[in-house]
This record gives C-alpha cells, structure tokens and sequence, in this order.
C-alpha cells in the first residue's frame, strides 16, 4: 500500500522534470497511474467482502508512536476506490479540458500530489500521518484552486480555502494528540479498545471539539462553508475531484472513521445532527438564489455534506449504511454534473443558468449523461439514488428522538437537491437553442466519456443494488464495529411510509423545478444579506485583525531609536518600580558615613560634576574631556577600594577612549541642540526615576545579607589550585580561562570591524 | 559610603538613558559609556565596600584569610570594561563612517534603509 500511496507523489516529482513532454498529446497517458491505481485496489474488493482487513506497518519514528501505518478495510476501500476511479476520469478529462495550456503538467503535478495525499490520508491508520496527509490535501488544494493565479479572485479564494483548512488541520493535530495521550497510542485500530476510557476521560469533551473543528472546517459545514464556493474559481476538474468527489468529504471520513472510538457519549450524536441538519437545509435554500451552474453544484455539494454529517450523527446502522451509499451516489452525480458543466462552459463560455437552453440538439451525449446524473440526484427510480434516498428516510424515520422533524429537514432538503440536480442537468438542455449557441460543437470524447461512465454506473449499481451492497456496504458496517444485522439493498421495499416520502420528493422537486426559474433577481435578493453571512463576519474578523496589528505596529516600530528605548525604560520602570514598592522596607546604614576622608568626597564630587557636564555641555570636546574625568575618577575609586587591577585597566581603557574620540571629532558637524525641551523634560523625568528606581534598588539590596560561599572557594583555592596570588587575576585566566579567552574573541572580532570599517572603501560611493 | 556610592550610580544610570535618548550619534555613544560605567559601579557596590584590603594573598601565605575586597565583582568588571572598550571602539569608528557616507550625525535622518531620501 505504501508503494500505492507513494505513487502519486513520485509521479508529480517526475513532472517537475519531464514536465515539458507532458503538455502536448501525452498528456492523457498520466491517466494510467490512476487507472492503475484503481486496478489495484479493485482486487482487494473480493477479500475485503469477505471480512478481511489488511495492516500494513512500515516505520518511521517508532519513539514517538508514529509510524506509516496502513489499513485496508472496507470504509478505506470505498473511498480509495473513489479516489482513483473518479481520479482517472479527470485525468482523461482534464487533457482534453486544458488542452495545450500552458502549465498543464504543472496541473497534472499538482493533481497526482493531490490524489496521493487523499489516498494516504485515508489509509492512513495512524493519526500522526493521517495528519501530514490531510494537510498535504489542503497545500495540493490551495495550489489547484489559485491555479489561474494571474486572477485576483482566485488568489482570494485559495487562501481563504487554506485558511480554513488549514486551521482545521491544525485542529486534527490537537485532537491527535489529545487522543493519543488518553489512548496511549495513535493508531486507530488500536484505539477501539479504549473506548470506554476515552469517553471517560476529562479530555473527551475537548477531543471532541478538535476532531469536530477539524471535519467541519475541510467538511465545508456552517459556519465555515463559505471556502467551498469560493474554491469554484478553481478549473472544473478540480473542483469534480477534490470539491465535489474526494477532499471535501475528508471531513466526513474522519468522522465515519472515528464514530466507533468516540461515539461514546450523547454530545456526539446531538452536535453532529444539529450542525449536519443546519447546513443542509442552509444550504439547500441558497441554491434557489444562484444562476450560475458551479455555484449551484457548490451549494449542494455543501447540503450533500451536511446530510453525511447528519447521517454519521443519527449513527444507526441504516444511518451508517445509508451514508456510505450516498456517498458513492453523491460523487457519482455530483462528480459528472460538475464535469457536464466544465462542458458547457468549455464550449459555450458562459454557466449562467438563465441564459442556457437548447443544448441538446448540439451536445446530445453530454444532454444523456445530464439527464441520467438529475435523475440520480433526485433519486428516481431505478437509479442508485433512490436506493440512497431510501436509506435516508429509514435512518431519520427510526431515530429515537424528533424523528418527525428530523424527517421534515430531510424531505425539504431532498426536495432542493432535486430540483439543484435538475437546473444543473435537465435545463440547460431542454428548450429552444438560443442563436448565439447554433455553432456550439460537440468537444472530444475524453471529454463527454467521463461523465457517461459515471452516470451509467450510477444507473447499474440501481439495478443491481447488491454489488453495492456486498462490495461496500456490508464491509463498512464492519468497521463500524456494530453488532449488525443483516441486511439488503434493494429498489422495491413495498408499499411503505418510505416510498410515500420518496414519492412526495419527487412529486415536490418536479413542481419546484418547473415553478421555481432561476433569476438574476434572486441572486441580488440573497447579496443583500451577504453582510451577517458567516464569511463576511469571519473576513471582517481577520481583515480587523490586520487592520489592528498594523496600527499597533505602528505604535511600537517607530524606526526612532528613543521610541524604543522610551517603551524599553518605561517598562522596566513599571516592572522595577512594582517589585520595589510591593515590599517597601529600608535600612540604610549611615554609620559608615562617619569614616569618609576627604579623599573619598572629593573623587565622588569630581565624579559627579564630570557626569553632569558631560550631559550638560553644549561643547563636544569639553563632553569628551568631562567624560574622560569620570573614567579617571572611577579608576582612582577603584584604587581606593581595594581594586588595583580595575583601576590599572580602567586608566588605560579610558585613555584610549578619549584619544580615540578626539580622533573622530574634528570630522563632525556642529554640536546642535536638536530635540525641543518638552521632550527633554519627558526624556529627563523618565530617566531620572529610573536612576532613582536603581539606587533604591542598590540600598535594598546592600540591606540583605551577602551570600560569600563562592568567595571563600576562590580565597582559599586560588594558591592551592591555581598557583596563583592575585586572586581577581586567577579566576580570569584560570577559573574561568575559557570565558576570558571568548572576550578576547570578541575584542578581535570588533577590532577587525575598525579595521574594516576604516579601511572600507565604497567604490560608487566616492566616485560620485 | 554606600549610599553616596548608590546615589552615584542612579546618576550615572539616569544620564546614561537621558544620552542614549538624544539625537546626536555622539551623545549615543557617550550615553553608552556613562551607562557602561554606572553599571560597573552598581555590580562594584553590591560586592560591597572594602577599604585598602585588595584580594591579593601575601606572598608567605597560601590562603587568603581576615578581611578581603571580594574578587568576584572585580573579575567581573573587568571583563565589563574590556569588552565595553571594543563596543565603544566599534562604535566610535562607525560613526565615523556613517557620517562620512551620509554627512550627518542625526539619528533621525538614519531610520530609512532607502538611499536616496
């Protein structure tokens, strides 16, 4: 399976090279790693039916449990055969639609990165990879979505897509996590054992929110459905395959794939039903307000999801079984509807639903394929729609609580959807052929192919219900761990409340679609409310976030030196200023006052006219000379107080300083005055309380009792140990040998930069 | 002592700040260098005071014994003077260079990366 999964990667690899032969006429040849895909996976239908589930292990950081993990089980092999069924037909597809553009391999690259991280993810049996997957389908996608990258609007979409996705993904780590450290494991399989301790545990709640966050926000479910339409601006193939068949039902395979592990508790069931239901009935309403043909399949499609999700909520057998079946109708439907409107909208360069008619008699084996795809989205009979929509009353009919409104949300929807299938496949064909669209010809047949076999398979599977039923049904009721009961497929149930709410849809959707025409009008309507739709409110939220941390940017990054310095200080005040007046307590020694000799008062008054004439001085050298009296005076400080090697160093570190200074001086301009004297007076509160803050700090600090026990080790080894008599002198270049020897490198590195810097000569510069 | 020696070294932090402040390159660097040294004076002084007792063992001892300045903060100043030396060179002769370049010392004509303005 690894290999399976590595494939597509590989293949996408192999276009960064050899792209360029992929553009022209081979450009349908890269269909055959799908298709070969699909092969593949198809010889295992036979044993999975029979109950089989098949482990690969392969791997890769086992310290942390994460591992390439793979599982072949019956939900796994529903949707990798979805994966690269539907996956080879847009292939085909796709080098007719994009014929001779430009970046088509890149698009093909694209594409295979994108069919292997969906297989992978949904191999995946280890939450660790499951996530690097998903989140690799959200990049693939974020890239096929702005795939016309030259356009603003698709820019847009993409990142919002990835946005919030991405968030999702982000999500899906957390839940991982979460559940590892509660499981004491990552692998899902493993995972089913300790069920009862992870509903038990304090986390199951939290676990909740991040597996839920995650499918919604990939799942397209309210409130964060807004991305899905928005991806529309990719080129139809994308959006049949991942919008429609495969990435957006991620989401809801994580949910089918964790229901036996966290199914556990009642929150599950009611959030699931609530946000499931609200978004397909949601969004069912918003496809009366759309004209044009993809927005009308991105509503539905979003409906389609909700009605998954609600499915996966009710969590009863025939629920579960009724949405592994309509999830093969919905990407069999949905998939050839997007692929019959790229078509349309390939040949005839519009989608508006109001301005299409007549296409029949140009385009008559896409009009087949439309009419037979309606006819699956409505669920009629004998297609393998009705089967699907039969199963949605069983499960909602029999649900243990509001069953009857439940049942009322999933007639209205089904209503909508038909009349969705319907608008999209049925009207653009029927009526008279407007002028404009008498040249409209027939496209090649790797065009109109695809979207016939889906359509037909659809309508094989109706017929003969039980190949659905053993090859996919059955085996994912046994992943669902259920005790199950037997059960069948089957078109004709008798005369029953089911068929009754089957008819009523029918009869309802053919009466909505012949009342209801689609109008400009009511697209206008429904823009008004655009400003409390969930995307404005969260595209506001994210632009006021920009808006805000630019303006707080702008407060803190100045590019003025003293705006930060001022911001720096301040704070430290704060800080400072807290910790010494929230303990405020001083002893101040004054005896000590009484031994000063004359020499110690007369160093400290020179010390401190030297500093206040250096600030002061209106003169750049007499700042220089001032500044060189404060060295000396530290140094003959330093003497005084039993530090002769501070005041030997500090003589002559000083001298150079000024020299130095002296040096560069007679090059300046003039010494200006150049800030106002309100900001003088702030600056100088400012730093005056921070002098004061560090002096009380000093006293507090004299007022504790010194700490000497490293004093003494170094008084009494520094003979003993290091030979040595001076002892300031012994931990420089012996106790501590390796910090002295790094500030020599450091002094080297500053004095190459002098040397450089003076030696630097600017070429173009100093020509000018 | 301590406390005249605590007071210094509120004004030397105060004047530091205050320099480093202002707009002139050179009142940067003597900011700088006033800040360096209130620092130094701060460690010195919370090593407390010791009058005519440097940590120096007598040459017929092997251990040094009764009342001693503490080695430590001295050891510490010391690399502190040295390496502000180097910062202080450094600074000095960009300076130098930026006004040779630029033909101005106000740090307020420097906040712009764009050559022209």
């Amino acid at each position: 399976m690894l290999e399976a999964v590595l494939l597509g990667f590989l293949f996408s690899l192999f276009l960064v090279f050899a792209g360029s032969y992929f553009r022209g006429r081979l450009a349908v040849l890269s269909s055959l790693i799908p298709l070969s895909l699909f092969i593949y996976f198809s010889t295992f239908i036979s044993e999975i039916a029979d109950g089989k589930v098949i482990y690969e292990n392969h791997e890769w950081i086992p310290s942390f449990g994460v591992n390439l993990s793979f599982t072949l089980d019956g939900l796994a092999l529903l949707f990798a055969l979805m994966i690269t069924g539907v996956g080879t037909l847009v292939f085909v597809y796709t080098s007719a639609y994009l014929k001779d553009h430009k970046y088509l391999d890149r698009f093909y690259g694209y594409l295979s990165l994108f069919m292997a991280a969906m297989l992978g993810l949904v191999l995946s049996d280890n939450l660790m990879t499951m996530f690097i997957f998903w989140e690799l389908t959200s990049i693939s996608s974020f890239y096929l979505i702005g795939f016309n990258n030259d356009k603003e609007d698709s820019r847009k979409s993409a990142l919002i897509a990835l946005g919030v996705t991405g968030i999702g993904g982000l999500m899906l780590l957390g839940g991982a996590v979460l559940l590892g450290d509660v499981a004491g494991t990552y692998r899902i399989s493993e995972m089913l054992s300790s069920r009862e301790a992870i509903a038990d545990s304090s986390h199951y709640v939290l676990i909740l929110f991040f597996i839920f966050s995650a499918a919604f926000t990939k799942s397209a479910q309210f409130p964060f459905h807004f991305w899905l339409p928005g991806a529309m601006k990719a080129p139809t193939p994308v959006s049949t395959y991942l919008h429609s068949a495969t990435m957006v039902k991620a989401g809801v395979y994580l949910l089918f794939r964790m229901s036996p592990v966290l199914n556990g508790a009642e929150i599950w069931h009611t959030v699931l039903i609530v946000v499931g239901g609200v978004t397909m009935i949601y969004s069912a309403i918003h496809i009366i307000f759309r004209t044009d043909l993809k927005g009308i399949l991105a509503y539905s499609t979003i409906s389609a999801l909700g009605i998954l999700v609600f499915l996966i909520g009710i969590g009863t057998q025939a629920a579960l079984i009724a949405a592994a079946v309509f999830i093969v109708v919905h990407a069999l439907y949905k998939a050839s509807l997007f692929l019959i409107t790229g078509i349309i909208d390939h040949e005839t360069g519009t989608r508006d639903v109001t301005q299409l008619a007549g296409l029949r008699k140009v385009l008559l084996p896409v009009a087949i394929a439309g009419f037979i795809a309606a006819l699956i989205s409505g669920g009629v009979p004998p297609t393998l729609g009705f089967v699907g929509k039969d199963l949605i009353y069983e499960s909602t009919l029999h649900f243990k609580d509001n069953a009857i409104l439940l049942t009322i949300i999933a007639l209205s929807t089904n209503v909508l959807l038909f009349y969705a299938g319907f608008v999209a496949g049925v009207k653009p064909f029927i009526g008279k052929l407007p002028k404009k669209f008498e040249k409209v010809h027939l496209p090649s047949p790797l065009m109109w192919v695809p979207p016939l076999i889906m359509t037909c398979a659809g309508l094989v599977f109706g017929l003969f219900p039980g190949l659905i039923e053993t090859a996919i049904a059955k085996p994912i009721a046994m992943t669902q761990a259920l005790q199950f009961e037997d059960f069948h497929l089957k078109l004709w149930h008798g005369f029953n409340t089911i068929l009754a709410l089957s008819a009523t849809t029918l009869i309802l959707g053919t009466v909505l679609y012949f009342v209801l025409k689609p109008k400009h009008s009511l697209e206008n309507t429904i823009a008004k409310l655009d400003v409390i739709a969930p995307k404005t409110l969260l595209l506001n939220l994210s632009e006021g976030f920009a808006v805000f941390s630019k303006y707080w940017t702008n407060i803190f990054q100045t590019g003025y030196l003293r705006h930060y310095l001022f911001i720096i200080v301040s704070f430290l005040i704060l800080l400072l200023g807290y910790l010494i007046f929230s303990d405020f307590s001083l002893k101040i020694d004054t005896s000590s006052l009484a031994d000063l000799t004359i020499y110690e008062i007369s160093i400290l008054i020179m010390l401190l006219l030297g500093v206040l004439y250096t600030v002061f001085t209106k003169s750049r050298l007499a700042a220089v000379a001032s500044l060189g009296v404060v060295g000396l005076s530290f140094s003959l400080l330093f003497l005084f107080y039993s530090a002769p090697d501070l005041a030997m160093t500090q003589f002559s570190v000083d001298t150079l300083t000024v020299i130095l200074f002296v040096l560069v001086l007679y090059r300046l301009p003039k010494y200006l005055n150049l800030s106002d004297s309100r900001l003088r007076i702030k600056h100088g509160i400012l730093s005056v309380s921070f002098g004061v803050l560090i002096t009380l700090l000093i006293l507090k600090v004299l007022g504790e009792t010194k700490n000497t026990e490293v004093t003494e080790f170094y008084a009494e080894n520094a003979y003993k140990l290091a030979k040595g008599k001076n002892i300031v002198n012994v931990i420089l270049v012996d106790f501590r040998g390796i910090d002295t020897m790094i500030e020599i490198s450091v002094l080297i590195v500053a004095a190459l930069g002098v040397f450089g810097l003076l030696k630097l000569r600017l070429k173009t510069k100093d020509k000018k | 002592m301590e406390i005249l020696l605590a007071i210094i070294t509120g004004v030397l932090y105060a004047s530091g700040i205050y320099m480093i402040m202002r707009r002139s390159m050179v009142k940067l660097i003597l900011g700088i260098i006033l800040l360096g040294n209130g620092v130094n004076l701060l460690i010195f002084v919370l090593g407390r005071i010791t009058k005519g007792e440097p940590p120096i063992i007598d040459s017929a001892e092997k251990v040094l014994e009764g009342v001693y300045a503490d080695p430590i903060p001295q050891a510490l100043i010391l690399t502190a003077i040295v390496i502000s030396f180097g910062l202080q060179a450094f600074a000095i002769i960009l300076m130098k260079r930026t006004f040779k370049v630029l033909k101005t010392d106000d740090l307020d004509q420097l906040n712009t990366t764009d050559e022209d303005s």
